[in-house]
């Protein structure tokens, strides 16, 4: 049914966004993210989709113009990267305490400073408490498919979050790749019409939406927004299910690469598991028991999932595309560590930060890093566990 | 556009009483009036800027609104009512609306002249099919009256407080309609409360069902920061007319009008009096200050006589 | 569906608050007292009143219904009592009372 394409990341994330034709798509320019709104502007100068595009000011007012759009009614979403999601900061909490089923499409990128324009995951990660759900994508494929699924899982009624579709800045967003669109009536027919129980432009029934809470209502309408949270995993299993019946493409809360037997394992997201399957490849043709547990959903954290799926590990390295400035590693670290703590895995766990502002990761690299947990095994001691990968000392 | 007093005071309030703003609250007599230019059987989807109205108004789960409401933050009013609108008219397109709605927002002078200040030029730049009204009380009253791009000269607030080394507020304030005017949209008016509200409810008549942006700037006194007697307001605001502090006019479509001129000018000292926020200038050797005040007023007001004299 | 706000008193639990907490609805406000935050309440003096509906608009609570053309009695749940209708009202009609 599919058809067969050399895209780039940008624009097949564009395309989805033209064959699901959402209401509205107020955007602000930013790299590497600033193709998905110039692909999707041409699509509407050229009528093929029915939707208000608004060129606004800044990234804030795209994330205040998706939130307002969003509670009129309308299915609604924009793009940036870096400094773009951090000046939405404020806007993410308010998407996702009202509730807001709208969607970002980020593209990874380092934050300042000192600016830098390539991929790292630093943005995505100061947004991880938001109360966003958010996926990742290794390729431009995984991108596309996560975001023809975006709505499915937001909207869903037992959910009603925001949803960040996030693919590595430039290593996915401009490199182009073979993949497999879906056909547009496909699309069309799997997205659906997006129906609010309440909404603004409701002739039938007013609302109001953004009140001052106080402390007798505050904490009660966090754990109210945390129940949302729980039907997550869930709702991305079943979508996903649903999405492998039209495009016979499989997905998970993430991907177990040489899972089964792996004494050996990286934990990590995005584009550089592609590389790590590399060196998985090339150490299990050595007859290394090396495995890779690529996520796709990082929020809500699938923690109980993943600590199943490290369960027959001897050591395991947690790759951060961030820093946490904690003085003992980064986010993925310390969510993936609890997670084998409350499940009293016995597998010894290091936390390598890596790739930062772009910088390369390489096969060697994460033979490196297998070389390491091997010996990490042998000694029944994982060292120092917040290391750096690719530093020059 | 006629005003038929008793007409207009016997549509349905679209305000409802149970809010909790401070009595004699001036903000909300803006609101009152602003919203009476909607005709009947349109709707209105209200925008606000986080501030007094904000907090008082749709304190959970107490709405005080008769129309659909959006609270986003304090500095992104106009660009959330951009996007209902970019919503209302999708939704039009796709055939899912048949109504027929409007789309205001409020925000005090914090939320406009300064924090907000982004957001709505951009969304009077793109023309958005909005009015903004700005309930100017010349400072953030809500933190607790600190100084804002509005506060007039000299005023005492809580962050250019009057002491021996101060005078208050050193800066003049922003004259923030002749910036939006600038953005070159449909309709820019400035009003307060005088008239038995004719001014006021015509402009926002005019502001409602002009297609495109609009911006409403009204004079309304907050009892507490400016410090005068709380039933005066209405007196307050003839003074700023009268004394040329607070002049009527409106731009439509680029053009100028000046919409009232008093007979004879009052001297500045008439507005300043009343209120307390101004009390120090009234200081044996402090003459010069308010002949300083004084001429900044006539300074904008014959800039203002002029621009109106070329249409 | 409009909200049934009685049900979101300040003892609700978690799962009685809105999603979203968004309120389907408008003006419920009006099931909040602030009448008695007033110190002074304002009397209506219906034979000096000329139904001028001068005192309509300066109300910053809505609290002087206006039926076919006419006031009517003030609204004492939610009046708190500023005083900005005694001074609109070009008759005398509106005098004010301390409250015990």
């Amino acid at each position: 049914m599919g058809k067969r394409d050399r895209l780039s990341g940008n624009e097949a994330i564009a395309i989805a966004l033209r064959q699901i034709n959402p209401d509205v798509f107020p955007a602000f320019p930013i790299t590497p993210s600033t193709e998905i709104p110039q692909y999707f502007a041409s699509f509407v100068a050229n009528g093929q989709v029915d939707t208000e595009f608004i060129p606004v000011e800044s990234e804030h007012s795209s994330m205040s113009a998706a939130i307002g759009a969003s509670a009129a009614g309308a299915r609604s979403l924009t793009a940036t990267s870096s400094c773009g999601l951090a000046y939405m900061w404020e806007e993410l909490y308010i998407a996702a305490s009202n509730r807001l089923p709208l969607a970002l499409a980020l593209v990874n990128r380092a934050l300042s400073g000192p600016i830098n324009i390539n991929c790292d995951h630093s943005d995505s990660m100061g947004a991880r408490d938001a109360g966003w759900i958010q996926i990742y994508a290794e390729n431009n494929q995984e991108a596309y498919d996560n975001m023809v699924q975006a709505f499915r899982i937001s909207e869903h009624k037992d959910v009603r979050l925001p949803i960040m579709i996030c693919q590595d800045g430039f290593i996915t967003s401009h490199a182009v790749e073979n993949m497999e669109l879906l056909e547009d009536e496909q699309v069309k027919e799997f997205v659906g019409e997006y129906e609010p129980e309440n909404y603004l432009l409701n002739p039938d029934c007013p609302m109001a939406v953004g009140p001052y809470s106080i402390t007798d209502y505050y904490m009660e309408a966090k754990r109210n927004q945390a129940e949302g949270m729980k039907h997550v995993e869930e709702v991305v299993l079943k979508v996903a299910r649903e999405f492998a019946e039209i495009s016979g493409r499989e997905y998970g809360l993430f991907e177990a690469y040489c899972m089964e037997d792996a004494e050996y394992a990286v934990v990590m997201l995005g584009s550089a598991a592609g590389t790590t399957k590399d060196a998985i490849d090339a150490l299990r043709a050595q007859g290394e028991k090396a495995g890779l547990l690529k996520l796709r959903l990082y929020r809500p954290f699938p923690a109980e999932a993943i600590a199943e799926a490290l369960s027959g590990v001897k050591a395991v390295a947690v790759m951060d595309r961030a820093e946490g400035y904690t003085n003992h590693g980064g986010p993925l670290g310390a969510d993936v560590m609890s997670a084998l703590y409350r499940a009293r895995s016995k597998a010894l766990a290091v936390n390598y930060i890596y790739g930062l502002g772009g910088r390369d990761v390489r096969v060697e690299d994460m033979e490196g890093v297998f070389a390491v947990l091997k010996q990490i095994a042998r000694d029944g001691d994982a060292g120092e566990t917040y290391r750096y990968l690719g530093i020059r000392e | 556009m006629g005003y038929n007093f008793k007409e207009t005071m016997s549509k349905p309030e679209r305000l409802a009483p149970g809010h909790r703003m401070c009595a004699g609250c001036g903000g909300t007599i803006a609101v009152r009036n602003v919203l009476r230019g909607l005709r009947k059987g349109d709707k209105a989807v209200i925008g606000n800027a986080t501030g007094c109205l904000e907090v008082s108004t749709f304190t959970y789960p107490y709405t005080a609104w008769e129309d659909s409401y959006i609270h986003n933050a304090f500095e992104n009013a106009g660009a959330t009512l951009s996007g209902v609108e970019g919503a209302y008219k999708a939704l039009k397109r796709k055939g899912k609306l048949d109504e027929t709605y409007k789309f205001i927002t409020f925000g005090g002078d914090g939320g406009t002249y300064d924090i907000g200040f982004q957001s709505l030029s951009g969304a009077m730049e793109r023309n958005t099919d909005m009015v903004y009204v700005c309930y100017d009380n010349g400072a953030y009253m809500n933190t607790g009256i600190q100084r804002s791009s509005a506060t007039p000269m000299y005023a005492d607030t809580t962050t250019t407080p009057v002491g021996s080394e101060s005078n208050g507020k050193p800066q003049n304030r922003k004259d923030l309609a002749a910036i939006i005017a600038a953005h070159d949209i449909p309709y820019v008016a400035q009003t307060t409360f005088i008239q038995n509200f004719k001014d006021l409810h015509v402009k926002s008549e005019k502001a409602i069902y002009t297609p495109g942006a609009a911006f409403l700037n009204i004079m309304a006194p907050c009892p507490r920061g400016w410090r005068y007697h709380t039933p005066d307001i209405m007196e307050i605001c003839k003074l700023g007319v009268e004394t040329c502090y607070w002049p009527l006019f409106e731009v439509v479509e680029g053009k100028w009008i000046l919409n009232y001129e008093p007979k004879k000018k009052l001297p500045i000292e008439d507005f300043l009096k009343p209120q307390g926020r101004f009390k120090h200038l009234f200081k044996k050797g402090n003459e010069y200050l308010i002949e300083e005040f004084q001429k900044e007023v006539d300074r904008r007001w014959e800039e203002l006589k002029f621009r109106c004299s070329r249409g | 569906m409009a909200t049934d706000i009685t049900k979101l008193g300040v003892k609700a639990t978690w799962r009685d608050l809105t999603e979203g907490m968004v309120i389907a609805g408008a003006g419920t406000s009006k099931d909040f007292n602030t009448g008695e935050w007033s110190t002074d309440k304002p009397v209506f003096i219906e034979e000096k009143c000329k139904q001028c509906l001068l005192c309509t608009p300066v109300c910053p609570d809505s609290c002087i219904p206006v039926k076919d053309g006419k006031r009517g009695e003030f609204d004492y749940e939610h009046c708190k009592g500023c005083g900005i209708c005694v001074k609109a009202c070009p008759f005398n009609a509106i005098t004010m009372e301390g409250v015990e």
